[in-house]
């Protein structure tokens, strides 16, 4: 049988979306079904001296406005956060606020109603009496003595500190350093934005005191933990957590989020079905916000150009709450990748993390490794440019060497393969490097601004070791759990722990499946998102479905395999050690006419009735898989890009990526995910900023404000592939998903300032919006007249 | 609450006398009343596509306009452009380029690609994305859906046969 790992397989999940078929939460509609609005503070910090609900009571179909009190009177407690730093603060976070709202958007009061309308319409007549207060929106603002708290339990608004390495080491690297150079770097707040707003709608069955939530999740499991056995204190086998199609999440949609818990509470209150559906205003005020660094980066090097100090002090603003992986987004997922593919022999990173009254921050695509990998790189395109050497040749010399891996760095992640130079070699080739660099500089003779942003990056994901995020914080495991559960007639049914919400995993995963059990793809069906159908998971993000999902069901479908030889080895009275599986079949080695095929033995499995004694009946196994490692993708990406100095406008020319996922399980859809990837990165680096003011208004609320990329803002995209496998999974599969906005930014970016460099601009923060390219080069054309 | 006004609009071919409040989008009457719930809501401020149908041959914007405003008209969403075993071409391109993933804005990418492909039928790279400039994807980078819209065009010109 041809295996299909590795083909471009179309994917199992499509008919049901091209024909708009598919089952998004909003699709769905139960019997007496009722909808609830929420009610939002538009202050960023004020306090509830009141509730009056009188009017909205009063609307025909209105049938109950929930408070913050209420639920903490019912004894529904705050959402907790599931990673925790020595000395964190954690103040509370109740779905409601029940005294003061400490974002706009914070939900002050619920309302449910007969019908969306309705309670929209009421919503809008629950009188709140407001105080308002002092707010901040900035972290380093929200750092300086004075500034307003967001909470009690932190007077001085610092959520945690969090250092690695050597302090006093560090700084005898810099002193003694051939050359160092500093930037001032803000990697800006995004909104991860996927096309789905967020939806929750619940089902109370009173009869048997058992609760159904079908929500928009990456990881229904987290969802039915942090609930049952935190946030409402219910055994976990009464609650039931479905995520059917998702559109999108993008890191959005890991977290517990409080309009989940209020559609329970509400549905249990009124024994009706209740749903709530973001408008997309609200998806900017209430789903959780990327990024938002503030840091100072320097980058010493010796005079062989080789780094050897890296230090990095970062102000990571959380926003108003901590939600569910927050803490460890610009700690674990940051510092620790501070390393990238270079030597660098010393790091030193220091990360200081404020409340704010702003929208949670938590992880977003690519999560901490974007923010690491953009610092890293511009500062290697800034002290490349120092020291007047090419910027890739700079980052050559100071690649770790294949023979090198395992890797230890000196950030506490010990890689385990790479091979870097080859990655970076083939971008080149394709992309014809060198006549770019001749064509930029003839195009600067003729005031024509061609960038080339040329980065090499690596990301740490597969997340993970369960016993290694324990011992750095996480309040969860993260394993992954895989049932392949054999038919009578041979028909195969795998569910995972794994979600996809876009990733393609009813297609890839069925392909191994298909391959391993040797038997056509069309007999097996993947099944993801329902806790009633896959008793354990952690879910998508981190790019983890491959390494760690897809390994725990490779490991359940060999147990098949193994079982299937017993079963083959009792019909065909010989020895399971003599049994062979092969082309379909199993057969007794050296003796290809005696075989079984894959349906008769299930079939024989489940009947049961010529079979081994010490045998049980039934074709199943399942497997929880922990991770020994990370995983670690790498590559080199190209962006090429051309400034307008008139206009300020920035146009991305080409843009080529070679990346490095491991062995590639469906070509395809590898693919899909690098382009998903490098416009995500893109929009970050030339369009999208979540703006607020000094007094925590955001500014950029929705689509209009806020820029996404358009169809016409990107190009074809150019790409190829190197192959490193990981040596500790089973398919030495690494992850693909976040690898094309961890390299983008940093490439685009670098693209553009590379353009600017004639004008002598050194650095400036993204996102480069033409009015802002526009006024440095007017700027430093004023200061080049100046000094003429 | 405002009274109910009568409407009268065909869907996908079968034509529904309804009563509906004035202030009632489209989009809604399609998904709530009618039960058509392959025509999305991504946004509220008409930016991002999700919602696209066609009336009466014209891709709208269904979030941007009232029921109402449809009385009389004959509407297309995605479930009566084609159908599994009878996927329009545009479709079709879709699932054979990967020009989609989550899946959640590709109704509206399908409709306002078949309604670039109405009035221009062998579109350009450039007019494909300045076409689906009102159509946001945050999956796929625009790369496959540009592919997808290629692949329907030359399906409908005859140059790819239904079995390649």
């Amino acid at each position: 049988m041809d295996k299909l790992f590795g083909k471009a397989v179309k994917r199992v999940e499509d008919p049901r979306f091209i024909t708009g078929t598919g089952n998004y939460t909003d699709d769905l509609t139960l019997p007496g079904m009722v909808e609830a609005a929420m009610v939002r503070s538009p202050y960023a910090h004020a306090r509830i001296k009141g509730i009056d609900a009188s009017k909205a009571l009063a609307t025909p179909g209105v049938m109950a406005v929930i408070t913050g009190q209420e639920m903490k009177d019912a004894g529904i407690n705050g959402i907790p956060t599931g990673w925790l730093h020595a000395g964190i603060k954690t103040p509370p976070h109740y779905a409601i606020a029940p005294d003061k709202a400490r974002h706009v958007g914070d939900i002050v009061a619920a309302v449910v109603a007969t019908s969306r309308q309705i309670a929209e319409d009421a919503a809008a007549l629950v009188e709140v009496d407001w105080e308002p207060l002092d707010a901040v929106s900035l972290g380093s603002e929200a750092l300086k003595a004075g500034a307003p708290s967001v909470h009690d339990e932190a007077p001085d608004n610092v959520c945690f500190t969090w250092s690695l390495g050597d302090k006093a080491a560090n700084e005898a690297v810099f002193a003694g350093a051939y050359k160092t150079v500093k930037l001032n770097i803000r990697n800006q707040r995004l909104v991860p934005s996927a096309m789905e707003p967020r939806a929750s709608l619940a089902q109370y069955v009173k009869a048997s005191d058992e609760y159904t939530l079908w929500t928009t999740s990456q990881n229904p499991h987290i969802h039915r933990l942090l609930i049952a056995a935190f946030i409402m204190g219910i055994p976990e086998h009464k609650l039931r957590v479905i995520a059917p199609d998702v559109g999108g999440g993008f890191g959005s949609k890991i977290y517990q989020y409080p309009e989940e818990i209020i559609v329970l509470y509400a549905s249990k209150k009124l024994n009706k079905p209740v749903k709530w559906t973001a408008r997309r205003s609200e998806s900017f005020v209430t789903d959780s916000h990327g990024r938002d660094h503030e840091t100072v980066a320097e980058l010493a090097v010796d005079k062989d150009h080789k780094m050897i100090g890296l230090r990095v002090d970062t102000i990571a603003n959380m926003g108003a709450y901590l939600t569910t992986f927050a803490p460890a987004v610009p700690t674990y997922l940051y510092g620790t990748l501070l390393a990238g593919c270079y030597k660098t022999p010393n790091i030193y990173v220091h990360v200081t993390a404020p409340f704010s009254h702003t929208v949670p921050v938590d992880a977003y695509r690519g999560a901490g490794r974007p923010e690491a990998t953009y610092l890293l790189e511009r500062l290697a395109d800034v002290m490349a440019h120092e020291l007047g050497e090419d910027p890739l040749e700079f980052r050559r010399k100071n690649f770790i060497q294949p023979e090198e891996f395992p890797y230890q760095t000196p950030v506490a992640l010990v890689y385990d393969s790479g091979n870097y130079e080859p990655a970076m070699e083939k971008a080149m080739e394709l992309i014809g490097y060198k006549e770019l660099r001749r064509q930029q500089e003839e195009g600067r003779k003729n005031g024509k601004y061609i960038g080339i942003g040329a980065i090499t990056f690596l990301e740490a994901c597969g997340l993970a070791p369960s016993a290694v995020v324990g011992s750095l914080g996480a309040q969860a495991g993260q394993w992954e759990s895989a049932l392949v559960r054999v038919h009578a007639t041979g028909k195969v049914e795998v569910t995972t722990g794994s979600h996809s919400h876009g990733q393609g995993h009813e297609t890839a995963f069925a392909q191994v499946v298909a391959d391993e059990l040797q038997i056509p793809m069309e007999d097996i069906t993947i099944v993801h998102g329902d806790t009633g159908r896959m008793a354990h998971g952690w879910g998508s993000y981190g790019s983890r479905s491959a390494p760690v999902g897809l390994s725990a069901i490779v490991m359940a479908s060999r147990k098949i395999t193994d079982k299937a030889k017993k079963i083959a080895a009792h019909l065909l009275e010989a020895s399971p050690d003599d049994i062979v599986h092969e082309g379909g079949k199993f057969m007794v080695k050296g003796v290809p006419d005696k075989s079984k095929s894959f349906f008769d033995i299930s079939l024989m499995a489940h009947l049961a009735h010529n079979y081994p004694a010490d045998l049980e009946p039934g074709l199943e196994a399942n497997h929880f898989y922990d991770p020994k490692n990370f995983v670690f993708p790498f590559g080199t990406h190209i962006a090429v890009v051309e400034v307008d100095p008139d206009t300020g406008k920035v146009a991305l020319k080409r843009y080529l990526s070679v990346d490095d996922c491991g062995p590639v399980i469906n070509p395809l859809i590898a693919d899909g995910q690098v382009h998903g990837g490098v416009a995500q990165g893109l929009g970050q680096a030339l369009l999208e900023e979540a703006v607020y003011d000094a007094e925590g208004q955001i500014l950029s609320g929705n689509f209009m404000e806020y820029t996404m990329p358009r169809a016409d803002d990107m190009v074809q995209l150019e790409h190829g592939y190197t192959v490193t496998p990981s040596p500790h999974n089973p398919l030495g599969v690494k992850g693909i998903g976040e690898a094309g906005t961890i390299a983008s930014t940093a490439a685009v970016a670098n693209a553009v300032l590379d353009a600017l460099r004639p004008f002598g601009i050194n650095h400036l923060d993204m996102p480069y919006t033409p009015q802002k390219v526009w006024k440095a080069i007017q700027d430093a054309r004023a200061v080049g007249q100046a000094a003429d | 609450m405002s009274e109910k006004v009568k409407v009268s609009i065909t869907v996908n071919g079968a034509t529904h006398h309804d009563e509906v409040e004035p202030r009632t989008l489209l989009v809604y009457y399609l998904r709530e009343h009618l039960g058509l719930t392959g025509t999305h809501v991504g946004c509220d401020t008409s930016q991002c596509g999700a919602c696209t149908v066609h009336l009466d041959g014209q891709a709208v914007k269904s979030c941007t306009m009232f029921a109402v405003q449809a009385d009389g008209g004959s509407v297309t969403t995605i479930e009566g452009i084609g159908s599994v075993g009878n996927l329009h071409p545009v479709q079709e391109g879709f699932w054979e380029m990967h020009g989609l993933q989550c899946g959640f804005c590709t109704p509206g990418m399908i409709m306002a690609a078949a309604d670039l492909l109405n009035k221009n039928p062998n579109p350009s790279d450039g007019e494909i994305r300045h076409a689906l400039e009102g159509n946001l994807c945050r999956c796929t980078g625009y790369h496959n859906i540009v592919k997808a819209v290629q692949y329907a065009a030359d399906k409908m010109a005859g140059k790819v046969g239904a079995a390649d």
